[in-house]
């Protein structure tokens, strides 16, 4: 495709100005889910179970209700009963009922007239347990003598004679797996295992909630979707939805974590039980680290079959994910079709078992079983390509899924690009660098989806020609800036003078939040509709005034202008002249568009790291980086990359350092920065970027979802880097230096 | 508990307060003089998203108890910009997209403003392990070591 030729026409797409609430950041006006206050406001504290699972007896507030400046004290006896499924998940990991599920689970909220006062009422609540077994790997939680944490919640999915503990199973594929592996010349197989991460947002939950005696409230929160906590807090609550407003801060990192609810309803039903006064809730580092957020931990068997020539015959995987205590929240519908998207393989096999472990309720983290099924499938690519001495990006591209393939999860790819971001990672000049000794490279690929999802976008043409645009999707990296970008390219304006604003939840319809890689490509995809529909109301205003066929003007530059047997009859008439006469000529001018945005488009990226290993400690250092990607279109380069640069750093994070560590207490053992450790500055290098744009036919500009692909392949590429380097070859992370050197003494 | 009158100096203006002594300066700053710009990432001194000046030492502000401000001054991200212009580090944060969600950025800045206060031309290597306690969770810090870069080298053409 003509890329450079379609890049060339455009004006502002594809350029690097200045994000509009850059300003608000730097100066520290932006306000977050903490910075606000309201009159009368109480601040709340969240009493928490030591124990990872746990029957409660009984909570006594009557010493922290007797406790000057204490308003409300709430229990699990302060919402209704009655709901199911993925309702009933929400509402008990809101607030545990008869059991806590793990530690950290919450199980009484107080509100008082000061944080302090609170925070020494939570401590005045008195629970009584009895503790129970507790299990929390995720392989020890499908043993038979496993305790179980809620029997009853498999799904008719799960194959008979399985522990209660295995409550979804999933499997397909396609060909014939054992004549794919008979075909090969070389079959190996592996298990690998990954441990729990954090999004590790800095910004922890906060929310400032109101709710009257009446059923209408308001909520102020720092969140990727606010449409997700209306619904999912009136559901809690019991009231409804359309009587709760929710307005989304602006949001300090959420990375998938923040698309649901944690703590939310407490702020509203303290608030309901103390007279309706508004109530403020923000979490701690640890509770964010105890109770929200992680990702699930996996144990994974991989197969696959190779030719001497590189060509994959067959593939097989069997996946093992635990999400906590609840059902439906392991990543493990999104894990198995990753594990083999990037290649065409004519004969493949899945399997996957969710498992319920006494651990909190995971929640998405950038391309939700990607970097799992990455790693284990990349590592075990490695080891097979070392073992043929094969190239192992020629091996990728050779293998590597095209337009027209059939991809590993069933869909048949439309246009993608891993074949021009394998071309372009081979001819970068890292691929050539010298290494040192104690030094190796690894590379990886990974792949994420592009998601739709419900959209609302409003556009408003103002009196002097500026455009504002109301969007639905918390502005997570910069999305404003590229919205504000496309609409000017496709109204022909300035991009000053176009402001985007993230509305609360009763201005627009509904939109699903800012998840799946989806604010730019569906939000952006509504606001070029949204402009192109006010475009037309312009063109007609312009036609009447000229007493002409609407037909007969055209939009260039943004003007209206007289087109056809018409041209040059009359001057055009600006965006900014249509506007100012606009109440005289039929009434405000806006336009608007709702969908679920088909026309997603797949991303694709590789990842080359340079890494050496001391052999004497068996710390690893990151010593060069490069993530490739395709974009479809980089609609602000400079926000791209940062998506590439900040998936890379959180793929090495859990690479090298990250994972939840539980006692035998069932106890999270680091749940603070100091000990769950996210790479700092001196951790990394620069991370080099090169953007690959092969655009997305289903995008006006060719957009595809860039978000999420960054960290799928970092695990396993640093893996395979460290195995290069010390010989070392790591199939359970992180690759902590004690792992590493170990590993090294027992290969010598 | 009793609270304590504190008279003290912020971004050059005076200001006083009534503190419990357990408040942390961080408490103080953003929930009774209203400078929210300081934030909370963790409360343990391990994020340095909460940094500020104190008699022009680089601290956390969460590890500062209010009480201990008593007639010493204390610098915000508020007071960065000055008579209504940017400082150099600010406006290459935002032309640099060295933010994506911007809630370490303040922290940040102010770090950075610390180390070129005493180093004027540092390296990259130099500039890492200075802001190695300010914990960014969106960029993977590249464009935030290039911006401080930039700034650095403006300030020094300036001087």
């Amino acid at each position: 495709m003509p890329k450079d030729e379609l890049k060339a026409g455009f004006r502002l797409v594809g350029t690097r100005p200045n994000r509009p609430d850059g300003l608000d950041k730097v100066t520290g006006r932006a306000r977050y889910g903490a910075d606000i206050v309201a009159a009368n406001m109480l601040h709340a504290a969240v009493v928490r179970s030591p124990y990872a699972h746990a029957r409660i007896k009984k909570i006594d507030a009557s010493r922290a209700l007797a406790l000057e400046g204490v308003k409300a004290v709430v229990t699990r006896a302060d919402f209704p009963t009655g709901l199911t499924g993925e309702d009933w998940n929400l509402q008990e990991n809101t607030i545990a009922g008869d059991t806590a599920l793990y530690d950290g689970h919450a199980v009484a909220a107080v509100a008082a007239t000061s944080a302090l006062v609170a925070q020494d009422a939570a401590r005045l609540i008195e629970v009584e347990y009895e503790v129970l077994p507790h299990v929390t790997d995720v392989d020890a939680a499908m043993a038979p003598d496993a305790p179980v944490i809620r029997a009853g919640n498999a799904d008719h999915s799960v194959p008979e004679g399985m522990h209660p503990n295995v409550v979804r199973y999933i499997d397909f594929g396609h060909g014939d797996i054992e004549a794919g592996f008979a075909a090969a010349d070389l079959v190996r197989e592996g298990t690998y295992k990954t441990e729990a991460t954090h999004q590790g947002y800095i910004e922890p939950h906060a929310c400032l909630g109101q709710l009257g005696a009446d059923g209408r409230g308001e909520m102020w929160v720092c969140t990727q979707g606010h449409w997700y906590i209306r619904r999912m807090c009136a559901a809690v609550l019991g009231i409804e939805a359309a009587n709760l407003r929710v307005t989304p801060s602006e949001i300090g990192g959420g990375f998938g974590g923040k698309t649901t609810i944690f703590m939310e309803p407490l702020a509203l039903a303290l608030s309901r039980k103390a007279g309706g006064r508004p109530v403020k809730l923000v979490m701690s580092r640890a509770e964010v680290l105890r109770a929200t957020g992680p990702t699930a931990s996996a144990s994974m068997d991989v197969k696959i079959g190779m030719k001497k020539d590189g060509t994959i015959t067959a593939g097989q995987v069997n996946f093992r994910m635990q999400g906590g205590a609840f059902f439906g929240m392991s990543p493990i519908a999104e894990a198995l079709p990753c594990a083999f998207a990037c290649y065409d393989i004519p004969n493949l096999m899945h399997e996957g078992y969710e498992v319920l472990a006494n651990r909190p309720k995971a929640a998405a983290y950038r391309a939700p079983g990607s970097p799992m099924a990455a790693f284990a499938v990349e590592s075990l690519l490695d080891e097979m390509c070392r073992e043929l001495s094969l190239d192992p990006l020629q091996v990728r591209l050779k293998n590597a899924a095209k337009e027209g393939t059939k991809s590993s999860y069933g869909p048949t790819y439309n246009r993608i690009g891993l074949v021009e971001t394998l071309e372009a990672t081979m001819a970068h000049p890292n691929l050539s660098a010298p290494l040192g000794p104690n030094q190796g490279r690894g590379v990886a690929a990974g792949f994420w989806f592009n998601h739709g999802g419900e959209t609302s976008v409003s556009l408003q043409i103002g009196e002097d020609g500026t455009v504002g645009v109301s969007v639905g999707t918390p502005d997570i990296g910069g999305s404003r800036a590229s919205i504000a970008l496309m609409v000017a390219e496709t109204l022909g304006i300035e991009y000053e003078a176009v402001r985007v604003n993230v509305v609360e939840t009763g201005s627009l319809g509904v939109n699903e939040p800012t998840h799946g890689s989806r604010a730019t490509f569906a939000s952006g995809k509504a606001a070029v509709e949204a402009a192109e529909s006010a475009i037309k109301q312009m063109c007609a205003r312009a036609a009447a005034e000229w007493g002409i066929d609407p037909e007969a003007v055209e939009w260039v530059d943004g003007a209206a202008r007289p087109a056809g047997e018409n041209a040059g009859k009359f001057p055009p008439l600006t965006i900014g002249e249509i506007g100012a006469k606009m109440g005289g000529t039929g009434g405000p001018i806006s336009g608007h568009h709702e969908s679920v945005p088909g026309g997603v488009g797949a991303s694709f990226g590789v990842h080359v790291v340079d890494v050496e290993v001391d052999p004497e400690t068996g710390k690893s250092t990151v010593l060069r980086y490069l993530v490739v990607q395709d974009a479809g279109r980089a609609i602000h380069p400079a926000y791209v990359e940062g998506q590439y640069q900040g998936g890379a750093a959180q793929g090495i994070g859990w690479a090298l350092n990250e994972e939840y560590i539980y006692g035998a207490d069932g106890r999270l053992q680091n749940p603070m920065f100091l000990d769950y450790r996210i790479p700092v500055a001196s951790d990394l290098p620069m991370i080099d970027t090169v953007i690959v744009e092969v655009p997305n036919p289903g995008h006006p500009y060719g957009v595809r979802g860039v978000g999420e692909t960054g960290i799928a392949p970092p695990l396993a590429a640093v893996a395979n880097a460290v195995a290069a380097a010390s010989g070392a070859r790591l199939r359970t992370l992180p690759l902590s230096p004690p792992k590493v050197l170990a590993a090294i003494k027992a290969g010598q | 508990m009793s609270r304590i009158h504190i008279t003290t100096t912020v971004n050059g203006e005076a200001a006083e307060f009534l503190t419990d002594p357990r408040e942390t300066l961080l408490d103080v700053l953003r929930n009774q003089l209203g400078l929210t710009g300081s934030k909370e990432g963790c409360g343990t001194g391990d994020c340095g998203a909460c940094s500020v000046l104190l008699d022009g030492v680089l601290v956390s502000s969460c590890l500062v108890l209010g009480v201990e401000v008593q007639g010493k001054t204390v610098e915000t991200i508020e007071g960065m910009a000055t008579d209504g212009a940017l400082h150099p580090l600010q406006r290459h944060f935002i032309e640099h997209a060295a933010l994506q969600c911007g809630f370490c950025t303040p922290g940040i800045l102010v770090a950075a403003k610390a180390l070129l206060a005493q180093n004027d031309n540092p390296t990259e290597t130099e500039i890492r392990y200075w802001l190695a306690g300010n914990l960014c969770r969106c960029t993977g810090y590249d464009k935030i070591v290039r911006a401080v870069q930039d700034a650095a080298a403006e300030m020094r053409g300036a001087a």
